[in-house]
This record gives structure tokens, C-alpha cells and sequence, in this order.
């Protein structure tokens, strides 16, 4: 009951404190077993984002299979078949906040076999948590993980080794899996200040919210210190104005009658009322008249913001055109060269045709080159292949029917990256970055 | 950015998607704070045009009367074509078959009188108001997630969903769930009721009404419902924390009667949003095996 609470609680107050809050999207990742599950439950239940429902359930599902102390996998394992098994197969998105921070988690699959899913939770997440077995060291996926989070740009990597109980808490397992780490992320490219290594014990608590005693020789932060504390960037404004036409709005209303509103999402950059756009593919010019974000008129929009923007002149544009501004035109060019992640059972076929969809833009291409596939952990490239199978990452050269209006991925993530898309199966088959 | 601008943002890119990608879509409409929050982020999706989605409810008869008012008051305001799915009419037809016993719900006959509604309208798309934090197996769901020709989920092949593409080309006869406020949590919800001062069925606030309880849950007394003996009748002050039907929605004991109250209960609270559903009750897997099924 509430009752007499009402003269504690202030709205406002904590509606502040509630929205200034920053959101950090993170995504769990590793190789099967490793604990990303436990981990990810572990901070949901110190964090105190349980209800006592939630957690009578866990208790007795975990008495269910066995377990006499909560089984805290069973948090984001939620589908039967992850249950029967213990594995994940699919991304869990978990929510949970701190007094500083909001948090959206990925909980991703570490089986080979599903790395389109962990791939699905890794691009929309800003940091990642790799998560390594103390006793197993560095696996084939830990590697391919951490490669794929390389490409998609992630900008924070906590490497968190886990199961130290399990080595005595003794200090050189974890040396081993830091240096074998490190190492990787030099060949990659990798910068190292992004690039945080903890011990932690993911089922006993070991480092996840204080500082564990068991560790003592580790002088660095608890885990959620160190998430609370991962800086967010905004760099998405400073970048050159990239907006693509998601749809064109008309209304049937009198006071509207001439109103064309295209519908987007500002990709990246800023865009004022009064600023002069080009139009892509067209290459013509028109000033913008107005701008309404969520139904109200404004002044000015920013990357991220879902907004219609009115022009000066009629023209003809729609869906997947492009408005840039004249000066910071993106690359256009009909041959790419990208990066991709083959995600689909279905291998890639050389000259096969595919509908490439780069952001809400669909055109067709077909995959002239296959020019290399790169080994996850040596990073070698093969030269030979003429196809990429499932969970492949090769370099290629795709020739689209089109022009496609693109930055370069390191540059610009929002306008950086597709999807390639089979149009027997309507599958996602890949993912790709634009190289260059 | 503010985060309940970011979400915001997100649920009218996707609402936007399914209206670009999609010739026939539609909100599936329960009269749930979910779904007026949907489709309100539609309204400011497409202002100043009209919402190009009709509003799909699917009627159990069992509903509260409270919550049928709201949607005819709501569908009217909003201007937007309201097309009702009948359970009532599919038990007349016998196409399907009323459950016996104390427990008995037509909450599972609610997925088939779904499946029919769509395939009748022909819909190739449903937006949802089906959030991930609701519910363990709800926690895997795409944006966009895809239903084949028997409108079930196969959750072992779902499309992978990378960054802010949308991938919704499917086959005939297949359709899209798409779910445009995945993202949000129970908490989000109301702080943009409160800041959108939207306006909800009353049972979401403080109000007496006769109950009973029933294996620890709070059921509100209705025809729907069977009385066995030992069940003592008595008016409580309660209010509903999600909205179902009356035979599968329990309520929860509050004086909460403004936005404000609701806030602070939920900030507080020691059960989950989901915690008084009859209908998650049945088994650990009651919302996986509803939504393999068809059931969004």
C-alpha cells in the first residue's frame, strides 16, 4: 500500500534524476560456458533489479534441476530449450539501473553456431564484456568474439575472467589470458585504453559489485565501477549530416493541405531550419523550412532524433533517398569494397545477387570478389576462397545496381554499415562494414 | 540525449519501418497502457497525417467493462478504424471450444480468434505493445520478428537484427510481429504516460471492488470466473498493474490513485510487473508455449 508516501515523493525530483541518467548498451560475450548468463543474473541480483517474485522463481526453478543454490543463469535463459540444455541460443535483453547509470544488456549465445545472435546483441551495444574461462584460457570464439567486436566498432572491451575460484584465485592464470588478450588486440589494432582486464568469480560474487577479498593482488575497480564508469560517446553530432527518407507524409487534414513531410532518423550530424541539403540521388539543392520532431515544431534536430523535415522545393524524393549537406558529401560509388560476417547456413555464392540494405535504403548487388577470409585468432588471410561460409568474416567486392551513398565505416558507423539480405530465403545473411 | 527521448526516437523509427515495408499492417490494441502508448508514438509518427494502421482488438468477452468503454472512446478520438476479432463468435461458429473447471480462461482461445482476425484482414504486419522486460521469453524478441503461415515462432531461427536494419521481406502468407517499445521498462512506460498525460482505463488506479483470493493472487469477482466453496467474497482497495482479461488478470492491493503514486509503488515494489498474471502462472514456460503458438 502507499499510503502516507505521498509527502516523501517528488515527481520532479525524480523524474531529473531518473532522466538524466545516460544509458550504456552492453553486450555479454565469450564462448559457450564461460558464464555470460551467470554473470549478467549476478548483477541483476546485487543490483537489487530483482523483485522477490523474480527471484522466489529462480529459487525454485534451479531447486527443479538439481541446484541447491540459485542457478542464476536461468535469469536470461528464458526459452525451454536454453533450459533443458543450459546454453543460450538467443540474445536476452535485460534492463537494470544504478544511481548512475541506465543499463540495457545484451545476454548473447557463445556457440558457434548462433554467432548471428551474439552478432545481433554486439551491434547494438556500445561495450562489450568478453567473458573467459580462468581454467580454459582464450578460446577459438573468445577471439572470434572479440575480432567481430573489433569490426563493429565497440568502443570499450572488459575482458572479464571468470571461475577464478575455480584456479585457487591464484594471479597467473589470469596473467596468462591478460597477455594472450593483449597481444590479440595489438595485431588487431585494438587500442589498449579501451581494452580492461578483471578476475571475478561470476557464480560466487567475486568482484562483481565490491571489491573481492579473495583477490587481493587485483588493485582495480569492482566490475559495475568500472561499467558505471565507461564514457558514452556522442561524436555523432560532430559528424557531417546524413539523414535518409524513411517515409513521406501526407496529410488530409485542411491546415495541412500542402504539407510533404519526409520521415527519418537523422543518422548523424546536425541539421537546422534554413540550412541549404542536397538531395541524393538527384544531386539538387533545397533549404529546409521546417522541422518537426514527434509531432512538434522546432528549430533544430540533432543525430539520433526521429523528425519529418519539410523543403523549400517540391522534389521528387522518397524512401532511402538521402539529404546531406553540400559541402560533407558521403562516398558515392557503385563498385564497394567491405567487410562482412556471413551469418546464414547458406554459403555465399560469387556473382550470386543480394539486396544489399544500407540503413532504410534497399538496392541490389551481387558479390563480384571474394578477396580474402580471415582466421578469427591468427588473423591470417586466405586468398583463395571463392565463397564465405557460415560465421565467415572475409573482405569483398560487391557492385550494386545503384550508386550507394556511404562513409566509410572508422569514420561513420551510423552511414558505415548493411546488411545483405538472400532473396530465396528473405534471411539476413550478412552483416558488412564499408572499408573504404 | 535524454533517455526516455532515445526511446522514443527508436519506437517511431520502427513504427515508421512497418509502415513503409508493409502494405497491410495494423496495432493489435488490448486497451492496456502498452498499447495506448503505442499507439500514441503512431500519432507522433505520422503527424499531421493519419495513423495508416487500423486498431486489431481481440474481444474474449470476458473483458472489463471498464476497458471496452476506453477503446471505443479511444478508437473514435484517434480517428482510426477499430477491427474486432470475436472469441465469443469463433465458440458460437464451434470453430472453438470453451475450457471447463475453476481455472477456466479464454485466455488461450485468444491466440486462435488472433490468427483467424489476421488471416481474415489479410494483415501482413502487427505492432505490439510486447516489451522485453515483461516476461523471460518476451526478453528474446526482435524488433521485427517473424510469424510463418500457422502465425507460430520458431525462436531457434530468428533473423538477426543488426544495428537499426530492419529486415522484414517475408513470403506470402507469412507476417511480421513487430514490436516497437522492446526497449522499455514497466517504469518508462509510466514516465511517459505522465509526460505525454495520457489517459488510461481507470482500473490501472486505487479502487474498490469485491474480490477474492486465490492461490495467493487477488481475483477480482466476475461472472466470468467460478466461486468454489471456502472462496469468501470482499470489497478491497486494489488496482490492476497490467490488463488482461477478467478471468486471467489478478490485482494487486494499492491506494495508488495518480501517476505519481504509481511511480513510487513501482520504484518500490517487491513483486514484478508480471507477478500477478493467472495466465504466466501455468506453467514456467506459459508465455514461451502462448507465444510459439501465434500469441504476440
Amino acid at each position: 500500500m502507499t499510503n502516507g508516501l505521498k509527502l516523501r515523493w517528488n515527481y520532479g525530483k525524480w523524474k531529473d534524476t531518473f532522466n538524466m541518467k545516460d544509458v550504456l548498451r552492453i553486450a555479454a560475450i565469450g564462448s559457450v560456458d564461460d558464464g555470460k548468463s551467470t554473470l549478467i543474473g549476478r548483477l541483476l541480483y546485487e543490483t537489487k533489479s530483482l523483485p522477490a517474485d523474480k527471484v522466489e522463481d529462480l529459487i525454485r526453478a534451479s531447486k527443479r534441476r538439481g541446484f541447491e543454490s540459485p542457478d542464476f543463469s536461468l535469469l536470461t535463459d528464458g526459452l525451454v530449450a536454453e533450459r533443458e540444455q543450459g546454453i543460450t541460443i538467443d540474445v536476452a535483453h535485460v534492463y537494470f539501473q544504478t544511481p548512475h547509470r541506465k543499463f540495457i544488456v545484451a545476454d548473447t549465445p557463445g556457440h558457434e553456431q548462433y554467432t548471428r545472435n551474439m552478432v545481433t546483441g554486439a551491434s547494438s551495444s556500445s561495450a562489450a564484456l568478453i567473458l573467459v574461462d580462468a581454467r580454459n584460457g582464450s578460446l577459438l570464439q573468445t577471439y572470434r568474439h572479440f575480432f567481430i567486436s573489433h569490426i563493429l566498432d565497440l568502443s570499450t572491451i572488459v575482458v572479464c575472467v571468470n571461475k577464478m575460484d575455480l584456479v585457487g584465485y591464484r594471479e597467473t592464470p589470469f596473467r596468462t589470458i591478460t597477455d594472450e588478450l593483449s597481444s590479440f588486440a595489438v595485431r588487431l589494432g585494438f587500442p589498449k585504453a579501451k581494452l580492461i582486464f578483471i578476475p571475478l568469480s561470476a557464480s560466487l560474487g567475486d568482484n562483481i559489485t565490491t571489491p573481492s577479498r579473495n583477490i587481493s593482488w587485483y588493485t582495480g575497480k569492482p566490475l559495475l565501477e568500472i561499467l558505471e564508469t565507461i564514457p558514452i560517446s556522442a561524436e555523432r553530432n560532430t559528424l557531417p549530416f546524413r539523414f535518409q527518407v524513411q517515409h513521406v507524409l501526407r496529410s488530409k487534414l485542411p491546415a495541412f493541405h500542402d504539407y510533404r513531410g519526409y520521415a527519418g532518423k537523422i543518422s548523424s550530424g546536425t541539421i537546422c531550419v534554413g540550412d541549404t541539403v542536397t538531395v541524393l540521388p538527384a544531386q539538387y539543392t533545397s533549404v529546409v523550412t521546417g522541422i518537426d520532431v514527434a509531432g512538434k515544431r522546432v528549430e533544430s534536430a540533432q543525430a539520433g532524433e526521429s523528425i519529418s523535415l519539410q523543403l523549400s522545393m517540391e522534389v521528387d524524393l522518397g524512401r532511402g533517398d538521402m539529404l546531406v549537406k553540400e559541402n560533407n558529401m558521403p562516398t558515392i560509388a557503385r563498385s564497394v569494397e567491405a567487410r562482412l560476417c556471413w551469418l546464414t547456413d547458406r554459403p555465399a555464392k560469387l556473382r550470386s545477387r543480394y539486396v544489399l540494405q544500407h540503413g532504410v535504403r534497399r538496392i541490389r548487388a551481387r558479390l563480384d570478389r571474394v578477396k580474402s577470409v580471415i582466421h578469427p585468432e591468427s588473423l591470417e588471410e586466405a586468398n583463395t576462397s571463392e565463397t564465405l561460409a557460415m560465421n565467415d568474416i572475409g573482405d569483398v567486392t560487391l557492385t550494386a545496381a545503384q550508386e550507394v551513398f556511404y562513409d566509410p565505416f572508422a569514420r561513420n558507423k551510423a552511414n558505415g554499415a548493411f546488411i545483405l539480405i538472400d532473396e530465396v530465403t528473405n534471411d539476413t545473411a550478412a552483416v558488412g562494414v564499408f572499408i573504404s | 540525449m535524454e533517455y526516455l527521448k532515445e526511446l522514443e526516437y527508436e519506437a517511431i523509427y520502427v513504427i515508421r519501418e512497418v509502415a513503409a515495408q508493409f502494405e497491410n499492417a495494423a496495432i493489435l490494441f488490448s486497451g492496456g497502457k502498452d498499447s495506448i502508448t503505442i499507439a500514441h508514438l503512431a500519432r507522433k509518427a505520422f503527424f499531421p497525417a493519419s495513423i495508416p494502421f487500423p486498431l486489431v482488438h481481440v474481444d474474449t468477452g470476458h473483458n472489463f467493462p471498464e476497458v471496452m468503454e476506453f477503446r471505443d472512446a479511444f478508437a473514435n478520438e484517434l480517428d482510426a478504424r477499430l477491427v474486432v476479432g470475436s472469441v465469443q463468435e469463433a465458440i458460437d461458429s464451434g470453430d472453438l471450444m470453451e475450457q471447463k473447471g475453476k481455472y477456466a480462461s479464454r485466455n488461450m482461445l485468444q491466440t486462435p480468434a488472433l490468427l483467424k482476425t489476421i488471416e481474415r484482414f489479410g494483415f501482413d504486419a502487427c505492432i505490439g505493445g510486447g516489451r522485453r522486460d515483461e516476461e523471460k521469453s518476451r526478453a528474446k524478441e526482435r524488433f521485427f520478428s517473424v510469424r510463418n503461415d500457422f502465425g507460430q515462432w520458431d525462436v531457434k531461427r530468428q533473423r538477426p537484427e543488426l544495428f537499426d536494419m530492419l529486415n522484414g521481406k517475408i513470403h506470402k502468407g507469412e507476417n511480421i510481429r513487430a514490436f516497437p517499445i522492446s526497449n522499455w521498462t514497466e517504469l518508462d512506460v509510466w514516465n511517459y504516460i505522465k509526460q505525454e498525460q495520457l489517459a488510461l482505463p481507470s482500473l490501472y488506479y486505487s479502487h474498490m471492488r469485491p474480490t477474492f483470493e486465490r492461490d495467493g493472487l487477488i481475483w477480482p469477482v466476475s461472472d466470468f470466473v467460478r466461486l468454489v466453496p471456502g472462496e469468501i467474497v470482499r470489497p478491497r482497495r486494489v488496482r490492476f498493474r497490467t490488463v488482461g482479461d477478467m478471468s486471467c488478470s489478478a490485482a494487486m492491493e494499492s491506494g495508488a490513485s495518480n501517476i505519481d503514486e504509481i511511480l513510487y509503488e513501482i520504484e518500490n515494489a517487491q513483486t514484478s510487473e508480471r507477478g500477478a498474471r493467472i495466465d504466466d502462472k501455468w506453467s514456467e514456460a506459459a508465455m514461451e508455449l502462448r507465444k510459439v503458438e501465434g500469441y504476440f
